[in-house]
């Protein structure tokens, strides 16, 4: 599965609580839809450290890193590279 | 130049803006805004609202995140003779559609991100005669929300209005034990003392940039703004604590002088602290309310903030605030919540009705000009806060919280008196919660419950016992909790029972499902 598809699932699941995948556009923003807030952004962070084995520092908690499915995906992507 | 005489609200954005018209009133997201901007906009928005119907009196709903439309819409109302109503942003659609009946709203202000849900309730609000909305509203269907940016640039000038200092400024909703959030009615006259009351204590002037993370639609948010305007100070704005490193990138870029914060906030930021070290020389003024901050949090918030000045305070919605503790005596009355705000009085009366001696728990009652009118339309529920007073007609507010009062008039909290849940600072009514779990197809029982959390204060968790036949799981039925309660709602943990403890009159006991289940 692709990293966005395992991000997306555990949002729709975990975060979103919605099991229709349309209702969840990659560019849509996280604060807007309502879908994330202080507690859950750490949840967020717990889960993209477990899953993609990354260490996320607290100064990349911005949302250019982590406002919407592309950006966290992107974020994801380049965390791995830097290994 | 006229001179103002301060009697409004609003008065403090003319006489701001008349003697400061450049200076930059808020930075929202990274932007400035003038004074003059502000004005200028606002007093185009309450001509635009003035056209709308909105009359002296009548209630106008604002719904929407920290952004410049919603500022602008405070003070629109305002000066259109209106009373505000601000919704938390989290609001789901049968709470938002309570709300505007219940206050019988005039006008809608919202954002077009939250349309998926004020769309869905207009068809049942028959008393709406505009709805406006800022952003995009990418809906065919909506041809009845007009655009925000289109309504400001009507050029028509707003009608004078006739309001006086007795007349409502804002209806404040907050939770309350009965399940239905209540509207504090708060008059121009009770909101302009607290924000000069406020000011005082805190020692503010207008060389202050006062830091605001927390919703507009809770009053501790909301007054920030009221103060910073009032001060021709300068507000900076967020729209939440949920991405904190650009927070703390924002206070060091805007120098930001006053930070305002719940317990989860000042949690969060210790923790972090505890990782890699946090400064912020800047900061004069530290503010903790909605819930205790420990001693010991205040003492490691030294390190982050060492020049600030450490205030904890006590307030609820019904007066604003109650009391504070002067930050030079923090360290000497561990545990106190200080003593009553400037122009206020506070006592403690036993459940008869008589003072009790220094040291005792009594129930806090507050005198004050702060104090409010009552609930919006429930003379029931203002019967059972607000009691005869010294004076005849006078009223004064009792609490319905424990306090004990050392002999010096200092004040520490003992308990509430009903079983609110007080969880990020917010307020939970266990009642409405339940009522959402019973609306679940499969729920038979459900009750809720505050346990103790180190990051949230308390978090909600309810136990709940199903149908036979269901075959409803924890995370279904969160989902569902999710679709129609604020996120600070919905349960944290939701534990399936096959039964709840009951009382010998057959009712569900918290309390022994509580013993039984050690935290």
């Amino acid at each position: 599965m692709s990293i966005e598809q395992q991000i997306r699932d555990y949002i729709l699941a975990n975060l979103f609580f919605s099991g229709d995948s349309a209702a969840l556009a990659s560019d849509d923003s996280f604060l807007d839809k309502g879908i994330l807030d202080s507690t859950g952004i750490l949840e967020l962070i717990f889960f993209l450290e477990q899953q993609f084995q990354i260490k996320i520092q607290d100064q990349e908690l911005i949302p250019e890193n982590l406002d919407s499915l592309n950006k966290v995906t992107r974020f994801v992507q380049k965390k791995k590279a830097e290994g | 130049m006229r001179e103002f005489s301060q009697r409004l609200l609003h008065d403090s954005l003319l006489a701001s803006a008349a003697r400061l018209p450049d200076r930059t009133a808020l930075v929202i997201e990274g932007a400035p805004h003038t004074y003059s901007q502000l004005l200028e906009d606002a007093r185009r928005l309450a001509a635009s609202l003035q056209r709308r119907g909105v009359q002296r009196g009548d209630r106008v709903a604002i719904y929407m995140d920290n952004t410049w439309p919603c500022v602008v819409s405070i003070f629109a109302v305002l000066l259109a003779g209106g009373v505000f109503l601000l919704v938390n942003p989290q609001t789901k659609a049968a709470k938002l559609q309570f709300v505007l009946d219940d206050s019988d709203a005039k006008v809608l202000l919202t954002d077009g991100h939250l349309s998926g849900i004020f769309l869905s309730v207009l068809p049942q609000l028959t008393k709406l005669s505009a709805v406006i909305c800022s952003g995009n509203l990418a809906t065919e269907s909506a041809s009845s929300v007009e655009s925000f940016d289109a309504v400001l640039q009507e050029t028509i000038a707003a009608q004078p209005i006739a309001v006086i200092p007795l007349d409502l400024a804002a209806l404040i909703y907050t939770s309350g034990s009965t399940g239905n959030p209540k509207g504090v009615m708060q008059t121009h006259q009770s909101m302009v003392f607290a924000v000069g009351s406020l000011i005082e204590y805190l020692r503010l002037t207008n060389e202050h940039r006062i830091l605001c993370v927390l919703p507009l639609a809770f009053d501790y948010g909301l007054y920030q703004l009221l103060m910073a305007i009032q001060l021709g100070a300068t507000l900076v704005l967020e729209r939440s604590f949920t991405y904190p490193a650009q927070i703390f990138q924002r206070m060091q870029e805007q120098q930001v002088t006053v930070f305002p914060a719940v317990p989860t906030i000042f949690a969060m930021m210790l923790s972090t602290h505890s990782r890699a070290a946090l400064y912020f020389p800047s900061v004069t003024r530290v503010t903790n309310t909605a819930a205790a901050l420990p001693d010991d949090h205040v003492s490691r918030l030294r390190q982050i903030f060492p020049n600030a000045l450490i205030y904890k305070m006590y307030g609820l919605t019904e007066c604003k605030r109650v009391s504070y503790l002067e930050p030079e005596l923090v360290d000497g009355k561990p545990g106190s919540v200080g003593k009553a705000i400037p122009g206020t009085e506070i006592f403690l009366l036993s459940h008869e009705g008589q003072p009790v001696s220094a040291g005792e728990a009594g129930i806090l009652y507050v005198r004050g000009p702060h104090v409010m009118r009552g609930y919006w339309k429930r003379p029931d529920l203002s019967a059972q806060m607000l009691k005869q007073g010294k004076y005849p007609g006078e009223q004064v507010l009792c609490t319905h919280d424990y306090f004990r009062m050392d002999k010096e008039g200092f004040l520490y909290f003992v308990g509430r008196s009903d079983d609110i849940i007080k969880t990020r600072g917010e307020k939970v009514s266990p009642v409405e919660v339940e009522n959402v779990l019973h609306g679940i197809d499969g729920i038979r029982e459900a009750a809720v419950v505050g346990v103790a959390d180190e990051v949230l204060g308390q978090a909600v968790r309810a136990y709940v016992v199903l149908e036979p036949s269901s075959t409803l799981n924890e995370k279904q039925i969160r989902a569902l909790c999710m679709t129609r309660l604020e996120n600070f709602m919905v349960p944290k943990d939701i534990i399936i029972r096959s039964e709840l403890p009951k009382t010998a009159t057959g009712k569900i006991s918290k309390k022994i499902l509580l013993d039984q289940e050690p935290i």
